[in-house]
């Protein structure tokens, strides 16, 4: 009878690229996988997308990028989750991500990028291997 | 838990939002956090927004709390969307159309997914309305699931109840049925520039004049044209939402509504609880799987059994 305890996902686009059959799709195979999933669609900026996360207490914030600008908006969503003391949510990101800035955006506290061609099992794996709330 | 009770209370956004996700999966300790909140409830205005799938409910929601916003009345939101019955998960797409409000600080929305719950919310969703109320919200709008015509639970959250139609859905037999068009406090015509607007709107105009035939009620509901993407008729809408809040003030309905329920829930709660504490004597002891062996066997039958169970809990009647 209880409801349990299901993994809350904000599903974002950060920035002013309009590909999100990617982030779309994505929304989807987590619903399929059980989550609950908020999707914010484009152009988001990170405040929006950190304001969703706060109000939807959510476990998980999705990142997709196509244009290039991961290497400001992902850091920036980090760094204002841990403003807004949820620094327990985990940032995972997706989209055109160079292998050479994947290193650095781990660093700066995305949890994991998965680039064009991951398989969404790995990904769902990930995210319910890595969501740390109780 | 107490702890969190007090942020809310104090005014913690962050607070909110974790008690909300507690009462939404039913956490053991969700009686006591809601009688902890209630007595800081009664002061929200509750707007409910219902209708069919693609009517438009979330823009309107939108433009709505924007439109409260201008004179500065703070809003909380709760939208609600299906959880798919095969795995449980759900898209929650309501806060695309809220980008507006998104981003103001004295504007709180949460998603929620129905979870199974039948009746256009979820089971959870009075709760969350008084956290948000206690927190101390003006107005708390709920967004229900697009409903088709049975699903009428709004009707016993909220204060006033707009049911948002579009054209292009259906004859005129439709606007005749029982079930959602009856909840309404107001029609909203939406996606007006569309082909069929105004016949829709004769149609309702005509439900409610025939309604007004049928039983005679101290208020009749309005009837609005809107265009939701272009802001057109939104603010005819709020003074048409205004007008019938004026009207249960001033008529002393509200807080006869507000009274009916309370008895409801109360009510609710009550057979949760006799239902719960039941079946947890009958089903702990074992001996129901041993009844269920005879009444299979038709040594006895299940409808003396029952009786016999309930006397043998609450002794004679």
């Amino acid at each position: 009878m209880t409801a349990k305890k299901r993994v809350k996902v904000i599903m974002a686009k950060p920035g002013l690229d309009g590909h999100d059959r990617g982030a779309k799709l994505l929304a989807r195979v987590f619903a399929e996988a059980g989550m609950e999933v908020v999707y914010t669609g484009l152009r988001q900026t990170p405040e929006m997308i950190v304001d969703a996360a706060l109000q939807e207490d959510a476990d998980v914030v999705g990142l997709s990028s196509l244009s290039g600008v991961h290497n400001y908006f992902f850091p920036r969503v980090v760094e204002l989750l841990k403003e807004k003391g949820l620094d327990d949510v985990l940032v995972v990101g997706g989209g055109i991500i160079p292998e050479e800035d994947v290193a650095g955006l781990k660093k700066a506290g995305v949890a994991a990028i998965f680039g064009p061609g991951t398989r969404t099992d790995d990904i769902i794996k990930f995210i319910e291997d890595n969501v740390s709330r109780s | 838990m107490d702890d969190l009770v007090a942020q809310v209370l104090q005014g913690s956004v962050r607070a909110m939002a974790r008690l909300i996700t507690l009462i939404e999966n039913e956490d053991p300790r969700s009686l006591q956090i809601m009688a902890a909140i209630y007595p800081h409830t009664g002061n929200a205005y509750v707007l409910g927004i219902t209708g069919s799938p693609g009517t438009g409910k979330s823009t309107l929601t939108d433009k709505i709390t924007t439109l409260l916003r201008e004179r500065e009345e703070t809003v909380g939101v709760v939208a609600v969307d299906p959880s798919s019955p095969f795995t449980g998960g759900a898209l929650l797409g309501d806060r695309i159309r809220m980008q507006r409000s998104s981003g103001d600080a004295e504007v709180f929305i949460r998603s929620m997914a129905t979870r199974g719950n039948l009746g256009g919310l979820a089971r959870t969703t009075a709760d969350v309305v008084k956290i948000m109320d206690a927190f101390g919200k003006d107005w708390v709008i709920v967004e229900t699931v697009g409903v088709g015509q049975d699903e009428v639970e709004i009707a016993k959250t909220a204060d006033s109840t707009v049911v948002v139609l579009a054209p292009g859905l259906g004859d005129s037999i439709q606007s005749m049925k029982a079930g959602v068009m009856e909840i309404a406090d107001l029609f909203v015509v939406n996606k007006a520039d569309r082909a069929g607007a105004d016949e829709l709107v004769n149609e309702v105009n005509v439900r409610v004049k025939q309604d007004a035939q049928i039983r005679k009620a101290a208020w009749e509901p309005l009837v609005v044209k809107t265009i939701a993407l272009e802001n057109a008729g939104t603010n005819l809408l709020m003074e048409a939402i205004d007008k019938h809040r004026v009207f249960l003030r001033q008529s002393g309905k509200l807080g006869k509504n507000r009274r009916e329920k309370t008895r409801q829930e109360t009510l609710g709660l009550l057979r949760d609880e006799i239902s719960r504490n039941v079946l947890e004597k009958v089903l702990g002891n074992g001996r129901f799987d041993a009844l269920i062996d005879d009444i299979v066997a038709h040594k006895k039958d299940p409808y003396t059994s029952v009786q016999e169970i309930v006397d043998g809990i609450f002794g004679d009647k």
